[in-house]
């Protein structure tokens, strides 16, 4: 811009970018920022939905509760049971799908269109089809697994308390792996060919050109992605909330689906603020992380 | 000759299966959906699914009986006002980000990059209550307003790295010959970045059309979008698999159909920002 205009810029130029934000930036502001410190401010208060009335300040009453609160430990175990579990086994899975949609093979469009499909799936319905795969009666999992003589009798693996929040997890994964395949994809588009050319010809094997060349290239990627899952994947209850609502008992709990149960059917929202701002405030770290890296990237 | 051959095993052994694998992994859970819906209620639970004598019953009853018509009529309204909301403002904001450089430009960018990271839980109890304030529960506008929380950013983005794209040298150009910076940005960028603006629409509108959370707290009975109806589903009619996946492949068709057609621009524009990282 600043080759083709005599200085100094007028006024109206000045203005302009600022005018043209002020609609987004308003609306945001409106939506999100405004109901987010609501969030806080409720979460110092006493607030359940059948006495709107009594909006009694408590000060820190509402977290005290919180860390003495034996659900709460157990939802955020869960937590991190799921982000440990999930993220990594999305992004391995993805990896070697990706590593392998570079390769050259006939149907190689039709299997990068088609391996991306669960992506674009609605949680609710993925939820729904999971939900019929696992059934422990006529699930066609079970069904399988008997036939293959790998298990006795059928499983239920929603309402066993030990598996339910594995079998979530597998799910999840099955959701999100396509979304760092295409990412990873997309970074192994950028390296330079000449770079493997050049290792070939000094006779490096395909394990040491994926060491040396495509995991450093990969790096900067792989990590964009990886904090990007981890708090989306930290995020996402819906899933959850369909497959079991956090059941059976507290076994499939986790921190923001425990605030979303608590204020929805619990209507205690002071208590249900709380849990989502202790829950911010820890994936805080990672959003930071992810927000410095992007950051860099602004020309 | 030998050699060839042999190197085509190895290939389909390498290459070929474990794709196939792959990719059965990512369709046999909806393959498995859409062949549970098109078998009889009474055969399902005694020969399982199968696909002789297949039938369409499901799907009758699911618009006859259940009423799934009017939820997707619902379903289309909250997801294309989300289009029409998100790109209205996003468009303007990201030629600003795109061609000017101005104070608070990085802080203006980022925060915009903050919000898709925020908690839906964190935004989900105090929209309601505003929404309850506003006497706005179980209205289009309630879910266009909730679901732009997450298009306003994340098509903001979008825009500018496709707006990016396009060179400056072009408007530039256009306001030498006496153009306008807006009759530029009418007659030179947005034709130019279109392809842009189709795939961060069709990215807004699946997002709205399978969002959950938002349309079960803020919808109610008049506004009852599709992925509420198939929960409610879930619920009412508990062993009806048959209906049940009926009602999960048309929940999934519109939004599935759409991102196989600009797929290529929406990974273009999704992975462009990661891949610089």
């Amino acid at each position: 811009m600043s080759t083709t205009v005599v200085p100094p810029a007028p006024l109206s130029r000045r203005v302009l970018p600022y005018v043209m934000l002020s609609p987004a930036v308003l609306v945001t502001l409106a939506i999100v920022f405004l109901p987010m410190v609501q969030a806080v401010w409720m979460s110092l208060h006493d607030y359940v939905l059948f006495r709107p009335k009594d909006f009694a300040f408590v000060g820190l009453k509402n977290f005290i509760a919180v860390f003495q609160d034996p659900v709460f430990w157990v939802s955020l175990q869960h937590t991190a049971i799921w982000i440990a579990v999930t993220v990594p086994a999305q992004m391995l899975l993805g990896l070697a799908t990706a590593l392998l949609l570079n390769q050259n093979f006939p149907w190689r469009g039709l299997a990068r269109a088609l391996v991306i499909i669960p992506w674009a799936l609605p949680s609710v319905v993925i939820a729904l089809m999971w939900v019929w795969i696992y059934d422990a009666n006529f699930g066609v999992l079970n069904d399988f697994l008997l036939r293959m003589n790998l298990i006795s009798t059928s499983i239920p693996w929603l309402a066993n308390p030990d598996t339910a929040l594995y079998a979530i997890i597998l799910t999840l994964t099955w959701q999100g792996f396509p979304f760092f395949a295409v990412m990873i994809l997309a970074g192994l588009q950028a390296i330079p060919a000449s770079y493997y050319e050049a290792a070939a010809i000094d006779g490096a094997s395909s394990f040491r050109q994926f060491w040396h060349i495509t995991l450093p290239g990969l790096s900067g990627v792989l990590m964009t992605a990886t904090l990007l899952r981890l708090i989306w994947v930290a995020n996402s209850i819906d899933v959850i909330f369909i497959m079991t609502g956090g059941g059976p008992g507290y076994s499939t709990y986790t921190l923001p689906l425990y605030a979303l149960v608590e204020a929805r059917t619990g209507l205690d929202y002071g208590y249900g603020s709380a849990l989502a701002v202790v829950f911010t405030i820890l994936l805080l770290g990672f959003v930071v992380l992810y927000l410095r890296r992007a950051g860099r990237n602004i020309a | 000759m030998m050699v060839r051959k042999n190197s085509l095993i190895r290939r389909l052994l390498t290459i070929d299966l474990p794709v196939f694998l792959i990719i059965c992994f990512t369709l046999a859970p909806y393959l498995w959906m859409a062949l549970t819906s098109v078998t009889e209620k009474s055969k399902l639970f005694t020969e399982g699914p199968s696909l002789t004598g297949a039938t369409l019953n499901n799907y009758a009853r699911l618009f006859n009986t259940v009423g799934f018509g009017t939820n997707l009529r619902d379903s289309f309204i909250v997801a294309g006002g989300t289009v029409v909301v998100g790109l209205a403002l996003a468009v303007p904001a990201a030629y600003a980000f795109s061609r000017f450089r101005f104070k608070g430009r990085r802080i203006l960018m980022l925060q915009f990059l903050l919000i898709n990271m925020f908690p839906l839980v964190l935004l989900i109890l105090p929209l309601f209550i505003l929404m309850k304030t506003l006497g706005l529960v179980d209205t289009y506008l309630a879910l266009i307003i909730a679901n732009s929380t997450i298009a306003i950013p994340f098509s903001v983005w979008m825009m500018t790295s496709y707006i990016n794209g396009i060179p400056r040298s072009l408007d530039e150009a256009a306001m030498t010959d006496g153009c306008t910076r807006f009759g530029a940005l009418y007659r030179v960028v947005l034709p130019l970045c279109a392809p842009g603006i189709i795939a961060t629409g069709v990215y807004i509108f699946i997002t709205a059309w399978n969002e959950y959370l938002y349309a079960l707290t803020l919808g109610g009975r008049h506004v009852k979008t599709i992925t509420v109806a198939i929960q409610t589903l879930i619920g009412e009619y508990q062993v009806e698999w048959g209906l049940l996946t009926a009602g999960g492949i048309i929940g999934a068709l519109p939004a599935t159909v759409m991102f196989l057609f600009v797929q290529k621009h929406l990974i273009a524009g999704m992975t462009q920002g990661a891949v610089k990282g």
